[in-house]
């Protein structure tokens, strides 16, 4: 069944012949279909199995649904990117994705699981040898585990085990729209809050069919986009510092504070927080504000672009980033990796593009590379010029009227997806509405959950020392996986 | 290196004064709620979290996440700009109580040891990552947390202080333990964020078990997440560099 970003759907036209089902997802996949959600929903005594598949090219969405009581046959040989999304089924429901390659748990929410105690793929032999880092790391970041197999210097292998941070946020939609809902949203990644706040309003608002008004969809492309330029800028910084370049680490640290802070002008929070409500947002720009921001954003842009065109023009810098960590387009594909992540490996996948939503009409930018940590930190600066243009532009022409309409009741039986252009990529929310009009289901998923896989084949016949400045190239979300 | 020293005198600098009364924070910031008890019933029937007790008169900054609901809902719930939200004891943190909100350096003999040279081991344990965000922000030229004698380390065993962001998910706890273990005495304990003081957003989660009670903690800073000056300030507070 087809569907549009953004738009509710029947669900129960969703369902085909559980035989079918399967043959029918391997074929949309091979028809160059990229999964972007695929779980089970609880029905009766058992499941039912649903599947997302995006056709990025053509800007549509189709869902498929049958019932699952029992075992099933695992694509994942065939179709790689289905490997963490099978994972979290049988996670999620015991029932076995036969023939998965490398079954095991992805959060430890089981009653008996121990976190990080599971298989880790080992190399034998002579001088061969395992490094072990965390669930805490040296530095103030995120809990999560890593393993890596080398051989000197030479990584063969690193496994990363999350879960640290699962926190349970997904069931508690369940029953709602609630009070909490969202914050739980806006924390489901804390940098992403505004990203993870529109998709969860994105899904309400087509559940209820609610028009949102033109000048809050504009407020709202000025919040992601300062979102993404807060965070695009302070990973340069971290970058630069991670190769020991401190000009750049120290102007960009102190320049990501200056974007996080137009945000709390607007909103109060500098993380977005409170901005957004299901049907618009909470808070208007009035002309002093607009002035306000303008002034901000051209400074602090000619300061960003003053302390990050330093990166390139110096030599210990680019020899470090360039070539170091490559995944191959091939691979970034055959995972379905998103974001500047993919798009560094030359996957000319952008939400704001392929799903155009709210403000982003006609949106383009052309963003290439090789795949490694120069190509990762270069995407990151011409997204920078982009969002700096997009807010200016927005701010210059914003349009009149209200900033936010009320939503009714949700549509009982029905099903909408939300993706939503995040810093890190594509943000998908997929809510589903029972009988009685509350949500029946909801899944959410951080782009993070498709990319630490890259990051762990960005390493593969890489040196372990460059671990941190690959890690931080794609400076992924740890609570966003776990959820 | 020339470009580079040309950009150090363009950038120019920038490190904030503190503490300073020139601070400002934006007009739409949320900080110290004041509360009055006519009209707190619909101020606490709206709060998803349980903070406010009408009967009480009472406002938990622990468990408060400053959504602002309560202000919508009735006038008896004002924000203020007031950034410096520590409190030194659980209870201290409820405004409404007397005497509520004292943050408490700690002991004079702890301070001759910690004032001047104070470590802290940071353990993110569940939660959404924007505490960790805005500590690591300490470490910007903006604040330069290095000045006051304040350091993240890597090291529990160099650390003189647990940070702990997040509502301790079931599991981080064998983590926090080991991590809070493994720092030597005398230690301290700073619940930094309305997830590790009360579960926060995540309060009353399975998932989330919280710190556990043999660990005692000692400064507790409320937001969420804090803003950078809010957790500064506490961290001075503790060791006695502000009053
Ligand atoms: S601002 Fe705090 S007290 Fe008020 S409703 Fe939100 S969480 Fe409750």
């Amino acid at each position: 069944m087809k569907t549009d970003n953004h738009s509710s759907f029947i669900f129960s036209a969703t369902d085909i012949e559980p035989e079918i089902f399967l043959d029918t997802a391997g074929s949309r996949l091979a028809a160059g279909g990229r999964a972007i959600a695929y779980f089970a929903v609880p029905e009766g005594a058992a499941y039912r199995l649903v599947l997302a598949v995006a056709f990025d090219r053509e800007s549509r969405v189709e869902v498929y649904s049958a019932p699952l009581g029992g075992p099933f046959r695992s694509l994942t040989p065939s179709f790689p990117q289905l490997h963490l999304f099978e994972r979290e089924i049988y996670e999620q429901t015991g029932y076995t994705p036969e023939g998965h390659p490398w079954l095991k748990p992805v959060r430890f929410t089981g009653a008996n699981d121990k976190p990080g105690v599971a298989d880790f793929f080992s190399v034998h032999g002579s001088e061969i040898h395992e490094v072990a880092v965390g669930p805490v790391h040296a530095g103030v970041i995120e809990p999560g585990h890593f393993r890596f197999q080398c051989h000197g210097e030479k990584v063969f292998h690193l496994e990363i085990m999350l879960g640290y941070q699962h926190r349970g946020v997904e069931k508690r939609f369940i029953g709602g729209p609630g009070p909490r809902d969202l914050r739980y949203a806006e924390t489901l990644a804390g940098d992403t809050s505004i990203g993870h706040g529109w998709a969860y309003c994105g899904a309400i608002e087509a559940l209820c069919g609610v028009n949102v008004p033109a000048r809050a969809q504009a407020l709202r492309g000025i919040m992601l986009e300062l979102e993404r330029l807060a965070n695009h800028t302070g990973d340069l910084g971290a970058l630069s510092g991670d190769v020991a370049y401190l000009p750049t680490a120290s102007f960009c640290g102190r320049l990501r504070g200056d974007f996080l802070n137009m945000s709390a002008l607007v909103c109060g929070s500098r993380f977005g927080r409170n901005m957004l409500r299901p049907g618009g947002v909470n808070f208007d720009l009035d002309y002093a504000l607009v002035k306000e921001l303008k002034l901000r954003l051209e400074t602090v842009y000619r300061d960003v672009e003053n302390a990050v065109s330093l990166l390139w023009n110096t030599a210990s810098v680019i020899d470090r980033f360039d070539g170091t960590g490559t995944v191959s387009k091939q691979a970034a594909e055959g995972l379905g990796l998103v974001g500047p992540a993919a798009r560094a490996s030359g996957v000319g996948l952008d939400t704001r593009r392929n799903f155009p939503y709210g403000p982003y009409e006609n949106f383009t930018l052309a963003v290439s590379g090789s795949g490694d940590v120069y190509s990762r930190a270069y995407v990151r600066w011409l997204e920078i010029q982009k969002s700096a243009d997009l807010v200016a532009a927005w701010l210059d022409s914003l349009p009149e009227g209200p900033v936010s309409a009320e939503c009714g009741d949700l549509k009982p039986d029905c099903g909408a997806i939300s993706l939503i252009e995040g810093w890190r990529g594509q943000i998908c929310h997929f809510a589903l509405t029972g009988a009685d009009g509350k949500l029946r289901y909801y899944k959410a998923a951080d782009p993070s959950f498709h990319n630490w896989q890259g990051l762990a084949m960005a390493l593969r016949n890489g040196e372990i020392s460059d671990f941190p400045l690959c890690n931080k190239s794609f400076n992924l979300s740890y609570c966003g996986h776990d959820l | 290196m020339i470009k580079a020293l040309i950009a150090r005198i363009k950038q120019g600098y920038r490190t904030m004064e503190f503490p300073s009364p020139e601070i400002k924070l934006p007009p739409r910031f949320l900080g110290l709620p004041e509360i009055k008890a006519a009209g707190l019933e619909k101020a606490a029937a709206a709060c998803p979290y349980a903070a406010i007790s009408a009967q009480a008169g009472t406002l938990d900054l622990g468990r408060c996440v400053f959504c602002g609901a309560c202000a919508k809902a009735s006038p008896a719930v004002k924000f203020t700009k007031e950034y410096k939200l520590c409190a030194g004891s659980r209870e201290d943190l409820v405004l409404g109580r007397d005497g509520a909100r004292r943050a408490r350096p700690v002991p004079e003999d702890l301070r001759r040891i910690l004032g001047r040279s104070f470590k802290l081991r940071q353990v993110s344990a569940g939660g959404c990552g924007a505490c960790e965000a805005d500590c690591n922000v300490l470490g910007t030229l903006a604040f330069d947390l290095g000045r006051f004698g304040v350091q993240f380390v890597a090291s529990p065993r160099h650390a003189d202080a647990v940070l702990i962001t997040g509502p301790v998910t079931k599991n981080m706890a064998l983590a926090l333990r080991k991590t809070y273990d493994a720092v030597p005495a005398p230690k301290l304990v700073i619940a930094c964020g309305a997830c590790a003081i009360s579960g926060g957003p995540y309060s009353g989660h399975e998932e989330c078990p919280g710190i556990p009670a043999d660990i005692p903690v000692d400064l507790y800073i409320p937001g969420c997440p804090p803003h950078p000056l809010t957790i500064l300030d506490g961290i001075l507070r503790l060791i006695g560099r502000v009053e």
